[in-house]
């Protein structure tokens, strides 16, 4: 049990980011705290992606005379470069999402999903 | 080899880079832009399904590197099918003029031209990528898109598009995990590899794992029933030309992402036997066909009365998923095309409606038939069509379901569609009482109210004619483009 733990303490890590960030976007009722959670989110993923490109002892993905060309000798550069345009996507909706943020706090003066509710429903009486 | 599949999606991005820069200037010129850009893409788009028809599948390298190294973009019957409906109706919606389609002129700088081209690019992405990270990337595009132009519908739209963005979100990062899980296991992100590679792991929880987070995700994008919460606020709080296209093309392209799942990533048997996918998404579809139905039958204002109603629809896609039966897929691939001339038509039909007379709820439309005939005989036709009475297209979708239905021995699957065929008769021949039979209660906006510019009906009336004519050559479809696409189901 404690052997698993040390080898998949990682994952582990990323499994309880994962929750913390579904908690915030869906349990939180302000909505700064749910970018927040949206951020923590995505960020997990992109840990999962680097943590599976890891090679314990690997180099850099160069191919490097003196260690040959064995696949196992370097870590995988895609998963990289895939959270690279990952990291790209989550930056422009946490920059569409905080623009939203401003729109609405302009409006209804509060970032309380539920006085969001309540006020939404005054003015449309 | 062939680009073609590139030039679909190559003039959709430089024109909304352009329209965005000349609407900075002239709103007209990126009007121009928009229409130009959209026509291009409309040929290429046109070519590429009768290329697809006469040579089989069409296979583009971008960058030259072939696959499973490179990304490849493919045009195959299903893609150029698709590609073909989101530009047309994408092209429709950039005719209909921007003051009626966002109740009031846009102001200059306001990027709506842009960001039309940028979802519609972003979606025909998605349908030509054959590859899943690139999928994912197509996939960001256009919400990013959408949830922005949701927003030109004033403070409750932003309200309703924030809600939608983490709902959206979440269905994305859903996708890239699932991507994660398939891509440690079988080290490769290409769908053609991937799926000559995953039959072997099909046992493995990875893969299951991986299988149930994608297709989660895709139920939110495409708003099945309990996963639609964030579906009726975002369209009926978008300006009616924004609404057009989410609800007539943006959510059928997750449906069509979970087709691609079922038919080319995974093996089909995969998800009728091993994991119960498709049964799954057909008792959900089946219950979100009679609550979208059943609440569209509650609403008062017209616009929400429509979004309840793609709730409804786009089960029925989800239904011909479910059945997973040729018949039944038929049914459902034809369905998208159906809706999406149907619900765009509506929706622009709404907007006209609001701009020639500042009505937007049911009960005060009483009269309003005879003011503005041609206008009101395209809604009945979109109405009966959405009934599924013929020769409308709408009957020849819910006809092959029910044959799917009845082939799979389903019997309350056929019974949910004759009952939600009659609930939706319930809410539109209310409606088209109000127009034609319910004298005008004397209010100015209904007495005053004229047949709008040719601007307003030209597009309008020709989502209408394609209703009628889709429905009359629907055998074609059928056999020379959808018959193909199904072959691979049992």
């Amino acid at each position: 049990m404690i052997e698993l733990f040390l080898s998949r303490y990682v994952y582990l890590m990323i499994v309880i980011l994962l929750v913390l960030g579904l908690y915030g976007m869906l349990g939180k009722r302000n909505l700064l705290k749910k970018v927040i959670g949206m951020n923590i989110f995505q960020t997990a993923i992109f840990l999962f992606f680097i943590e599976g490109a890891t090679k314990l002892g690997g180099s850099v993905p160069v191919i490097d005379p003196q260690l040959g060309t064995e696949a196992v000798k370097y870590v995988n550069p895609l998963p990289h470069v895939l959270i690279l345009t990952g990291i790209v996507v989550a930056l422009s909706l946490t920059g569409a999402a905080l623009a939203f943020l401003i729109v609405i706090y302009r409006a209804y003066r509060t970032l309380d999903d539920k006085s969001i509710m309540s006020i939404m429903k005054e003015m449309s009486e | 080899m062939s680009s073609l599949s590139i030039l679909i999606l190559a003039p959709l991005l430089l024109f909304s880079f352009i329209a965005t820069l000349v609407g900075i200037w002239r709103l007209t010129w990126a009007y121009i832009a928009a229409v130009i850009g959209m026509a291009v893409a409309l040929v290429a788009a046109g070519a590429g399904i009768f290329r697809v028809l006469t040579e089989g599948e069409l296979h583009h390298y971008l960058g030259g590197w072939p696959p499973p190294f490179g990304i490849e973009y493919v045009l195959d019957h299903l893609s150029a099918f698709m590609a073909v409906i989101i530009v047309f109706v994408g092209l429709i919606v950039v005719i209909y003029p921007p003051e009626a389609g966002l109740y009031y002129a846009p102001r200059k700088g306001v990027p709506m031209y842009g960001l039309i081209m940028l979802l519609i690019a972003g979606l025909v992405g998605v349908i030509v990528t054959g590859d899943l990270f690139n999928l994912f990337v197509f996939l960001e595009i256009y919400s990013l898109a959408s949830y922005a132009l949701i927003t030109l519908g004033g403070d409750r739209a932003v309200v309703a598009s924030f809600r939608y963005l983490v709902l959206g979100t979440i269905a994305g990062s859903f996708y890239l995990l699932g991507v994660g899980f398939i891509y440690f296991s079988t080290g490769t992100l290409n769908m053609a590899d991937a799926a000559q590679r995953l039959p072997p792991l099909y046992g493995s929880p990875t893969i299951m794992a991986a299988a149930a987070l994608i297709v989660t995700g895709m139920g939110i994008k495409m708003a099945l029933f309990p996963l639609h919460v964030w579906l009726p606020d975002a369209h009926s709080y978008a300006p009616p030309v924004i609404a057009a296209v989410l609800a007539g093309i943006q959510i059928e392209v997750a449906a069509y992402v979970v087709v691609r799942m079922l038919l080319t990533i995974f093996q089909p048997q995969y998800f009728i036997e091993v994991l119960p996918v498709t049964t799954v998404i057909g008792w959900i579809a089946a219950a979100g066909i009679i609550f979208g139905s059943v609440m569209a039958i509650a609403q008062r204002e017209f616009k929400r009365m429509l979004a309840y109603s793609t709730v409804a629809q786009v089960a029925y896609i989800g239904l011909g998923i479910g059945l997973a039966n040729p018949l039944g897929l038929i049914g459902g691939l034809l369905h998208i095309l159906n809706h999406a001339f149907m619900k765009s038509s509506l929706f622009l039909i709404a907007g006209g409606i609001r701009y020639q007379t500042g009505l937007h709820e049911i009960p005060q439309f009483a009269g309003l038939g005879r003011k503005m005939p041609l206008m009101m005989a395209a809604f009945t036709v979109a109405a009966l069509s959405m009934v599924g009475i013929p020769p409308t297209c709408g009957f020849f979708s819910k006809w092959y379901l029910v044959l799917g239905g009845i082939d799979a021995h389903n019997w309350v699957f056929v019974a949910v569609i004759l009952l939600s065929s009659l609930l939706t008769a319930v809410y539109f021949f209310r409606m088209i009482e109000k127009l034609y039979a319910v004298p005008s209660s004397g209010d100015p906006a209904v007495e005053q109210a004229t047949e709008p510019s040719a601007r307003i009906l030209v597009p309008i009336l020709i989502l209408a004619i394609g209703i009628i004519v889709l429905g009359l050559i629907n055998a074609l479809i059928v056999t020379q483009v959808l018959q193909p696409v199904v072959a691979l189901l049992p």
